[in-house]
């Protein structure tokens, strides 16, 4: 293990005095700098025009605006908002505190500046300033996934508000209640292609749940009642509300509702009775049951029913990508995950099973694979709270519209309780295969060939060196169904990633927002090289708000999972699949974030356990083996007994 | 179904004991392929920009619209729309259901297999001059349809009726030559004394 030549910088002061230095004509400033304040000292540090023959003259200006930031803090809150009118932008912050936001993540520009002018007097309110808005909306996201609760996030009009629609994308794949706050140029300018005008609720109309354009300030109150409701109520997802700045700027009058009336969103959530005593009838018969755990459990809180079920009618628990830590790994009736990348043996037993209890999933193609070729045996009882997900890939017998947990509350007392012994072969025959499927891909020396770290072996130690209790958040990707397959996951949404639309770039930014969302438990960023230099901005956003995330960087030097299937499918032909990178642990520092480096299965764990004990955020760069793939692979269009496995050149060591 | 029992050719290849791996039937797709003509009738609220979010999800799941018919109703806040597509049973139940996921549907019904009352009119503008406008005009008369406009070179015929007798009278007065014809969409309601406006009033 090691650091770079420089050692570990710990804040942006320490690096950029070792870098950068002082330059002809900076010395006044310099003199300056050495009597401000740190925080002061910061900001000078970061001045475009540090070291040209301008500089005195920048940092003295941006002095000047220091002040006067500070001045306007002194001023009584209360006396400020005293002084003038309620405006829409206030009836924005009163909602949003009444709806329990307590951070949210926004990048200021021109049509948002009124809100802006007026967040400042409502200390309730945490805004994290982000360095790209698509940052912002996947933080919004990481935090709704860690916490449960809605995530915020909010940009201005034109390239903000098209920056945010890649999250927002993301969130509806996923089902994640974020609300998206885009201000927009005045209602009288709508249609004219005025500056910074973009058509935005036309844009995010058939990616959202629900969005509005909202022009009159009277209407912000029910918007945002209707909003949160909508993006946390039923099906999770994400709501966007277009603002315009006469709409931010105008008197409001209007009052906070206390409920809201929507004629048209009435979500079903208790299931059918009789459907669910068709299930009970369907488990009592199965000889080869499976449960195909999804999403839903975790967002309707049913992972205690979920352990219910499964251990009194001795069911086997398999997941998909983001049903992961639905149910401790370590219970003996956890498959782990299934589909594409998944657990061999959970996939076998999908295959072999005459009943399919799929909970809050949605037969996804990476899960089913070629659909006739999926569970050919099996009879399948679906239970889903929306509606259009019954029948939408797979032809099910027993649909139940609810929400899980309900569902399951009502299910459970109907099924018979069966004794270990009846499944003693069946759960013997999926051990068997266990073992095997848990053996081959795995690199347990922590090499993969030739001596070169292997990935699965740092997930794994990851997972190992944190207790099993961190949340570890994914990118897209290799790295991605690493951490699916190696972290072990214990905790309930300790396992987040993108799953629906496949974002890279999310980890990073997510990651963040997790952390924020639960300061109480340790957060990871597992990351490719590819999908970090997309959002790597945000590290500097950490070292800002001084958010401790620790990031491991799985560098390849690859598009791992492009070069995987260039390799597989295409015949070796890798076009545009080796990608250059910075020098990670000298960009980290140029942030101010630790950074450490392991290229040695020997320095893994040392170095994990100096990123956690650093104060702040961390970066480890992992140099991992460049052309390890991950295995098994479903090919596209194959299903899920067609799985390729690894072929090994030299015994695995 | 048991696994042990059914699977086929299991028992005659002792080799192969398990369940799986032998020939498993193909799990069907969703639906059974006959696709016909649907009509769905949706109540939505009057808001701006309903129209778009229906358009747009019809679009974006992939079904194909014939027609569209949205006018008001008698409740000043709700509009109905009548839409007709072709697809099996299950992807049009599919496409009802995806129409429920939007906040400002409040009520759809498929009314194909149900006794309703439908129609729509059409606006013909035929050729026709002193040689032959009293065929134009019988043709016309047989279909109870009527002339609205009539200039020296054509006439307007105005037709209603369901889909099939306008498609029927158009293919007659195709041979005159039609210069201009436009459609209203087929709009429909159920007959008796049931009423889907009734049933979303709150």
């Amino acid at each position: 293990m090691g650091t770079t030549d420089d050692g570990p910088g710990r804040t942006p002061t320490a690096t950029s005095g070792q870098t950068r230095g002082p330059a002809p004509g900076a010395g006044t400033a310099g003199a300056g700098m050495a009597q401000a304040s740190s925080a002061e000292r910061r900001r000078i540090d970061h001045t475009p025009g540090a070291g040209s023959p301008s500089a005195e003259a920048i940092s003295a200006g941006r002095r000047e605006m220091l002040t006067d930031t500070r001045r306007l803090q002194i001023k009584s809150l209360a006396e400020r908002r005293a002084k003038r009118p309620r405006i829409g932008a206030d009836a924005v912050c009163e909602a949003l505190i009444r709806q329990g936001v307590e951070v949210f993540f926004g990048y200021p520009g021109g049509v948002v500046l009124p809100f802006y002018d007026v967040l400042g007097d409502y200390p309730e309110l945490r805004h994290i300033l982000v360095r790209h808005e698509q940052g912002g909306a996947h933080a919004a996201e990481g935090y709704a996934r860690a916490t449960g609760r809605v995530g915020v996030c909010l940009a201005t009009s034109g390239p903000g508000a098209t920056n945010l629609v890649t999250g927002i994308g993301n969130a509806m794949l996923d089902s994640i209640p974020i609300v998206a706050i885009t201000g927009n140029v005045v209602g009288s300018l709508l249609g004219k292609d005025a500056f910074q005008e973009i058509d935005i609720t036309g844009i995010t109309l058939p990616c959202t749940k629900h969005n509005y354009l909202v022009r009159d300030p009277d209407d912000i109150p029910r918007v945002f009642a209707e909003a949160f409701h909508i993006a946390r109520t039923g099906r999770p997802g994400p709501v966007h509300i277009d603002l315009t700045k006469d709409a931010l700027m105008g008197a409001c009058l209007a009052e906070h509702p206390d409920s809201v009336d929507l004629p048209g969103f009435k979500p079903t959530f208790e299931g059918h009775p009789r459907q669910i005593k068709l299930a009970a009838q369907e488990i009592a018969k199965a000889e080869r049951p499976v449960i195909l755990a999804g999403h839903g459990v975790l967002i309707a809180d049913a992972t205690e029913e979920l352990r219910e079920l499964a251990e009194k009618a001795q069911i086997p628990v398999a997941h998909t990508l983001l049903g992961i830590s639905a149910m401790d790994e370590t219970n003996p009736l956890s498959l782990g995950f299934v589909g594409m990348h998944g657990w061999k043996h959970a996939n076998k037993a999908i295959q072999s099973s005459d009943l399919l209890i799929a909970l809050g999933m949605r037969f996804d193609d990476r899960v089913t694979g070629h659909v006739p070729t999926f569970a050919p045996y099996a009879r399948i009882i679906h239970v889903d709270i929306d509606p259009a997900e019954i029948g939408k890939n797979v032809a099910v017998e027993i649909p139940i519209v609810g929400d899980v947990k309900r569902v399951l509350r009502a299910l459970i007392p109907q099924v018979e309780a069966v004794a270990p012994e009846r499944r003693a072969a069946y759960l013997a025959e999926i051990a068997g295969w266990r073992a095997e499927s848990e053996k081959t891909p795995w690199h347990g020396s922590g090499a993969w060939r030739n001596g070169q770290l292997s990935a699965d072996f740092v997930v794994s130690r990851i997972g190992e060196a944190t207790g099993h209790d961190a949340t570890l958040v994914a990118d897209v990707g290799q790295n991605q169904m690493w951490t699916a397959r190696y972290g072990g996951f214990r905790r309930p949404n300790s396992h987040i990633s993108s799953g629906g639309l496949g974002t890279m770039g999310y980890g990073l930014p997510a990651a963040m927002g997790a952390a924020v969302g639960r300061p109480d438990k340790e957060t990871w960023a597992i990351v490719g090289d590819g999908g970090l230099q997309m959002t790597v901005q945000e590290l500097m956003t950490l070292v800002q708000e001084h958010i401790p995330l620790r990031i491991a960087l799985l560098n390849n030097h690859k598009l791992g999972m492009v070069r995987q299937w260039q390799e597989l499918v295409y015949a070796g032909n890798y076009h545009s699949s080796h990608l250059l990178g910075p020098n990670w642990c000298k960009l980290a520092e140029a942030y101010g974030v630790a950074a450490f480096r392991a290229d040695q299965p020997g320095q893994v764990d040392a170095a994990i356990a100096s990123a956690r004990a650093v104060d702040g955020p961390a970066l480890i760069e992992f140099c991992i083996a460049e052309e390890q793939n991950v295995f098994p692979m479903m090919p596209a269009g194959k299903g899920l007994s067609d799985l390729l496995e690894e072929q090994f050149e030299e015994p695995n060591q | 179904m048991s696994p042990t029992g059914s699977t086929p050719g299991g028992s005659a290849d002792p080799a192969h004991p398990a369940p799986v791996h032998t020939a498993p039937p193909a799990r069907a797709l969703p639906g059974n392929g006959q696709t016909h003509r649907h009509v769905l009738v949706t109540i939505v609220l009057n808001k701006p920009g309903v129209l778009n979010r229906v358009a747009s999800l019809m679009r974006a799941r992939n079904f194909n619209i014939e027609t569209l018919a949205v006018s008001h109703t008698d409740q000043p806040e709700v509009s109905r729309m009548t839409i007709t597509l072709r697809g099996d049973d299950v992807a049009v139940e599919q496409a009802a259901k995806q129409l429920y996921r939007l906040i400002d549907v409040l009520k759809v019904q498929d009314v194909t297999s149900e006794p309703t009352v439908e129609h729509e009119i059409a606006l013909i503008k035929v050729r026709a001059d002193d040689r032959n406008r009293g065929e134009v005009l019988t043709i016309a008369d047989m279909y109870k349809a009527k002339v609205v406009d009539l200039a020296t070179e054509s006439l307007i015929v105005e037709a209603t009726g369901t889909e099939a007798e306008v498609d029927a009278l158009i293919a007659l007065l195709r041979g005159f030559g039609i210069k201009e014809l436009v459609r209203s969409g087929t709009v429909v309601m159920s007959r008796g004394a049931g009423s889907i406006e009734e049933a979303v009033k709150r």
